[in-house]
């Protein structure tokens, strides 16, 4: 083999790489955004007002890797039409589910995709700390984001004070799903405080029906969910500021406020007479995969489900997901009204590798709220919101996105960013999950599984 | 051969027709008994998989395949979904897939034929330590290699050309194939080694009597010996990698145009895993091609290819 | 690319290969001297080490070379990543299901191949007998995953089940088992998914070796009056020792790699973890670049066994 790649035959096409390369190269530019000079094919157009000075960038090619894969791929690729047609550059849209560490793989090698987006703020910082090859953000991308995005989403794309990562999507964790035709027809109710969901789950178990059912398994990502659950008590009980010392380890991971909120889900789903609906007691949430996990409310073997927007795709097809149908979501209601009214929740980030005109004019595209709209325009099976402030509830269709974007602006909610997300590898992807099963799968205690968590943190 | 019990052989005179030993060890009725346990316990499994990928989505979910034979309800959606669910028309994948799989499978068997019979016929300095240090080479997981290899592609050191990257050549499949190989060869060396030692001795000393040289040795009488072994590992390499994500994955370098088969299964489930009932589908579009090659390819376990030629 | 491309790529790299090999050949085979066999012998060799060492061996020499630096690989730690695999106690749970796993799978997935092949070996049905057992080993990994979660799925005795192994419980009047979640039987419940998919290959290699006994041998037994049990002890054994030690031995390292069985049924819970696995999930999960490598150094060590047995057998075929 090694005698064929030295071939003349190849040489040819090496040229045409290589020819490649010295473009690439000839692009790169400062730190502000550059232009690729000539007349915009966007010039004149509103939805292009931003695009426009980049310039002429017919036939440059943006790689973008992601780990949005089919069938959602294609609201994404359907909405990158605009920025064709107001810059002349293309998108090259690659999805993969084993993303997360083949992009570091990737990067590591140098063989870094122009545009990647990024699930974890843990992630981002990790690729600029160990591989130093993740691009700033130009000035556009900064603004656009101070404009359309509340602070806190800016500094989830800021590592070590500098801004990468632009906000793309997002979901709302603080869900609980439910049936709205099971409620109806047992007079239920949506409760508005904590104590009210609880007193809701001992009527409703007071029937023989397990109120909640829950599944955490998710292959090497087994425990995830379990994380959600703590991060959203923790914020109810402790408060987003006490949330957000505790994410950067400023306070101990096993504080007490921690175990408190710990055991006030451990009220619900270590109690066998609350769950596992459909499954069986609590150590079979445990091999419940996460997708399986809400399904028993279809058959009216469970009532209640705490799941981000997202499993809206996990109903089977023919479902009524809305206000008054087979399943809805409400918002998972708050322990203490001093805390306001905290929301968890997830997104992707918009990171790059490179400062081409065409990847910046990318990025720029991606932060305004041209793109968002857009995407909501060309999502018409749902499935997808924003936090970005320009973002038209009304161009969402369906109405369990409605519901989270409006949770996402609602002025009173405070929103917080999946810690987990956040935190080193070892614990974020590591440890937290790993405890989170053993609490559940071996009844290990919330003391025991905190300071097994606390002890894995890296030191340094 | 090296293993034959001496009180055992007996004239040339004694020997029967081929066609006269019918009667086997299946005649046993426990033998037989025992073949078709294995058989039913090894299939089950897959046959629910079958069973279910024609089953509806809140089927799947709902209750176990069984259910099928008395409560039968028969889709093809789950089909329909995996041969039209994607924008890239699914025969782009399979031509990917083939074009990726056949080099995949004829370097690395041809580079470690000529490798195991040097390791097991030809005399060098260092031939045992070699050989040792090759087959240990087994142990090495393909994603230690990833970033090393992957670097080496991109930025390759001699000044040969990028072998990787957003313009590479070939469009990725050069380095598919290449980093295929390499995974293989330690594997094949072993196994080829193995059979090529099996194969007497003086059969090969009778043929450089006769002045023919190693060249010649190996094209006239190893390879046709050495068939039945060469199709055994043939058989694997295609199925592996027909069936590997993670090569293809890496080395492809990121370029969407050589995306096999395996690429498109994988995200069949969507992003977050909540169409898994369609998995059971595409896991038997993609057994097709596999399934043929192996059974064309047991027309090479052809018996006795050595007999007669002990005796000399 | 179009189709046509593609397959003209193909066949220009196929055909390249074998022109290249072939004039090497043919130019070795000219040359009639002492030097012609060494270029022989390297004309035999030398590709496919060349490929070894840039693709394996180079890459294994960077890991443990990294397994003496940090996370990220920027600084010289020594032996701290060694020293926090032995001090960390859910470690020895994973070296215990590690040995676990290399002892059952080889010795059960060819002890099972055998039987097979030498019970179907020359039966009506041989090929379509064949298939069957080579069937798991011709999915892919994704379709797998699947079949044993029909399997093993877990559900209280009263619901309706997904999982066959549960169902038959059920239908025998017994409580369903968490087959996944019991230590420490789980373990060995996936090991059963790694003999599934491994006996096929036993099976396969062992029929190729069965069918390579002479038949003058078999017949020769025969004659004198030897035949089942007997034949299968003292001939059919015997003549395929040597396939038999590289099967074993192939599965062994195969075992040992293996951790998209853990990683997608247990995700390494429940006292499950691997080897392997653990090296998977600190390199590409945690991304801890120095303890991800000296979890896979401590792999290779584990080969050690395994090769020096195979130098040992290697000794005395050649003794012979």
């Amino acid at each position: 083999m090694r005698r064929i790649n030295t071939r003349r035959s190849l040489s040819a096409l090496a040229l045409v790489a290589t020819a490649g390369f010295v473009l690439a190269a000839c692009g790169g530019g400062g730190n502000g955004s550059s232009s690729a000079g000539g007349k915009s094919p966007g010039e004149g157009k509103p939805e292009c007002a931003q695009l426009t000075k980049y310039g002429n960038l017919t036939g440059k090619k943006v790689h973008v890797y992601t780990s949005i894969v089919a069938p959602e791929d294609q609201s994404q690729k359907d909405s990158y039409k605009v920025f064709t047609t107001c810059t002349g550059a293309t998108v090259q849209y690659e999805g993969s589910k084993e993303f997360e560490a083949q992009l570091v793989v990737r990067v590591k090698s140098g063989n870094a995709p122009d545009i990647a987006y990024v699930p974890q703020p843990g992630l981002l910082a990790t690729l600029v700390k160990q591989t130093g090859k993740v691009a700033e953000a130009p000035k556009d991308v900064s603004d656009n984001v101070d404009k359309w995005f509340g602070k806190d989403w800016k500094a989830y794309g800021t590592v070590d004070g500098k801004f990468y990562a632009a906000p793309l999507g997002a979901n709302v964790k603080s869900f609980v799903w439910y049936s709205p035709k099971m409620f109806a027809k047992n007079g239920w109710t949506v409760p508005q405080t904590w104590d009210e969901m609880m007193q809701l789950t001992d009527k409703i178990a007071a029937t023989g029906i397990k109120p909640w059912c829950a599944g955490i398994s998710s292959g090497d990502a087994t425990g995830w969910p379990l994380t959600d659950w703590l991060e959203d008590t923790i914020l109810r009980d402790a408060g987003a500021d006490f949330y957000n010392q505790w994410v950067a380890h400023d306070v101990p991971f096993n504080d007490p406020k921690v175990a408190e909120a710990l055991d006030r889900d451990g009220a619900i789903l270590k109690n066998p007479k609350y769950v596992n609906g459909g499954y069986g007691d609590v150590k079979s949430i445990a091999t419940t995969t996460f997708q399986d996990g809400g399904l028993p409310i279809l058959k009216g073997q469970c009532a209640m489900h705490r799941q981000a927007s997202f499993y809206a795709a996990n109903w089977p097809k023919g479902t009524d997901v809305s206000e008054n149908g087979d399943a809805f979501a409400f918002y998972l209601p708050v322990t203490n009204q001093d805390n306001g009214k905290p929301v968890l929740g997830g997104g992707e980030f918009v990171t790059a590798f490179n400062k081409r005109p065409e990847v910046q004019a990318f990025q720029t595209y991606l932060s305004s709220d041209t793109w968002a709209n857009e995407k909501a325009k060309d999502t018409p099976g749902g499935g997808w919101v924003s936090a970005n402030k320009g973002l038209d509830p009304n161009n969402l269709v369906s109405p369990i996105d409605k519901l989270s974007a409006e949770t996402l602006q609602d002025p009173n909610a405070v929103f917080r960013f999946d810690g987990s997300d956040q935190m080193p590898g070892e614990v974020g992807s590591g440890s937290f999950w790993k405890e989170m099963t053993a609490w559940i799968a071996t009844g290990e205690s919330t003391k025991d599984a905190l300071d097994k968590i606390e002890a894995s943190w890296p030191k340094s | 051969m090296t293993t034959t019990t001496p009180e055992l052989t007996v004239p040339p005179a004694a020997r029967v027709p081929a066609g006269t030993k019918a009667h086997t060890a299946l005649t046993n009725r426990w033998a037989s008994f025992a073949a078709v346990v294995i058989a039913v316990l090894w299939t089950i499994p897959t046959a629910g998989l079958l069973i279910s990928s024609f089953r509806p989505q809140a089927d799947v979910q709902g209750n176990g395949w069984w259910n099928f034979f008395t409560n039968p309800h028969v889709t093809l959606d789950n089909y329909r979904a995996v041969l039209h669910g994607s924008d890239t028309d699914l025969a782009t994948y399979f031509v990917n897939s083939i074009a990726i799989t056949i080099p995949s499978v004829i370097i690395p068997i041809s580079l470690a034929t000529m490798a195991a019979y040097a390791f097991a016929w030809m005399k060098f300095p260092g031939r045992s330590v070699l050989f040792v240090a090759v087959f240990a080479m087994q142990i090495v997981p393909i994603q230690v290699t990833m970033i090393p290899l992957l670097t080496l592609y991109v930025n390759p050191p001699f000044g040969l050309p990028q072998l990787a990257g957003g313009d590479a050549p070939g469009g990725g499949f050069y380095t598919i194939w290449l980093s295929h190989s390499i995974f293989a060869l330690p594997l094949a060396i072993y196994l080829l080694h193995n059979f090529m030692k099996e194969i007497p001795a003086e059969l090969i000393e009778a043929a450089r009597v006769d002045g023919a040289g190693h060249v010649r040795i190996f094209s006239r009488i190893m390879l046709p010996l050495m068939m039945p072994a060469i199709a055994a590992f043939g058989i694997f390499q295609f199925l592996w990698v027909w069936n590997d994500l993670l090569v293809a994955l890496v080395f492809g370098g990121g370029s969407l145009d050589v995306s096999p088969l395996t690429v498109r299964l994988a995200e069949l489930s969507g992003t977050r895993g909540q169409d898994w009932h369609l998995l059971a589908a595409g896991a038997f579009v993609s057994l097709v091609v596999p399934l043929i090659v192996f059974l064309a390819g047991q027309r090479y376990f052809v018996r006795g290819l050595l007999s007669g030629s002990v005796k000399g | 690319m179009s189709t046509g491309e593609k397959l003209v790529q193909m066949g220009i790299a196929v055909a390249l290969f074998v022109a290249v090999v072939g004039l090497m050949l043919f130019l070795a085979d000219r040359v009639k001297s002492r030097r012609g066999e060494v270029l022989q012998t390297t004309a035999f060799v030398l590709p496919a080490v060349l490929m070894i060492g840039f693709g394996l061996l180079y890459p294994m020499l960077r890991t443990v070379y990294e397994s003496f630096r940090n996370a990220g690989s920027t600084a010289f730690v020594g032996t701290d990543n060694y020293h926090h695999i032995f001090t960390d106690h859910d470690q020895l749970v994973v070296l215990r299901n590690t040995a676990f796993w290399v002892i059952v799978t080889p010795i059960a997935a060819t002890v099972i191949g055998l039987v097979y092949a030498v019970l179907v070996d020359r039966a009506k049905f041989e090929k379509f007998a064949k298939a069957l057992i080579f069937l798991p080993m011709s999915l892919s990994l994704v379709g797998a995953s699947l079949i044993w979660k029909f399997v093993y799925d877990y559900k209280a005795t009263e619901n309706d089940q997904i999982g066959l192994a549960n169902q038959i419980l059920k239908w025998l009047g017994f409580d369903t088992y968490r087959f996944l979640l019991t230590e420490p039987w789980n373990t060995f419940f996936l090991i059963v998914i790694m003999i599934w998919v491994q006996a096929g290959f036993a099976m396969t290699v062992l029929s190729a070796s069965i069918k390579s006994i002479p038949d003058d041998i078999v017949e020769a037994a025969r004659l004198d009056g030897v035949s089942g049990m007997r034949m299968f002890r003292f001939i059919t054994v015997p003549m395929i020792r040597p396939s038999l030690i590289v099967v074993l031995t192939t599965i062994s390292i195969t075992t040992l790699k293996v951790f998209d069985i853990v990683r997608t049924a247990t995700g390494g819970n429940f006292g499950t973890s691997v080897l392997a696995y653990e090296f998977y999930v600190q390199s590409f999960r945690s991304f801890n670049t120095g303890l991800g490598a000296a979890l896979a150094v401590l792999l290779f060590l584990l080969v050690t066994p395994i090769v020096v047995y195979n130098i040992r057998q290697m000794r005395k075929l050649e003794a012979r």
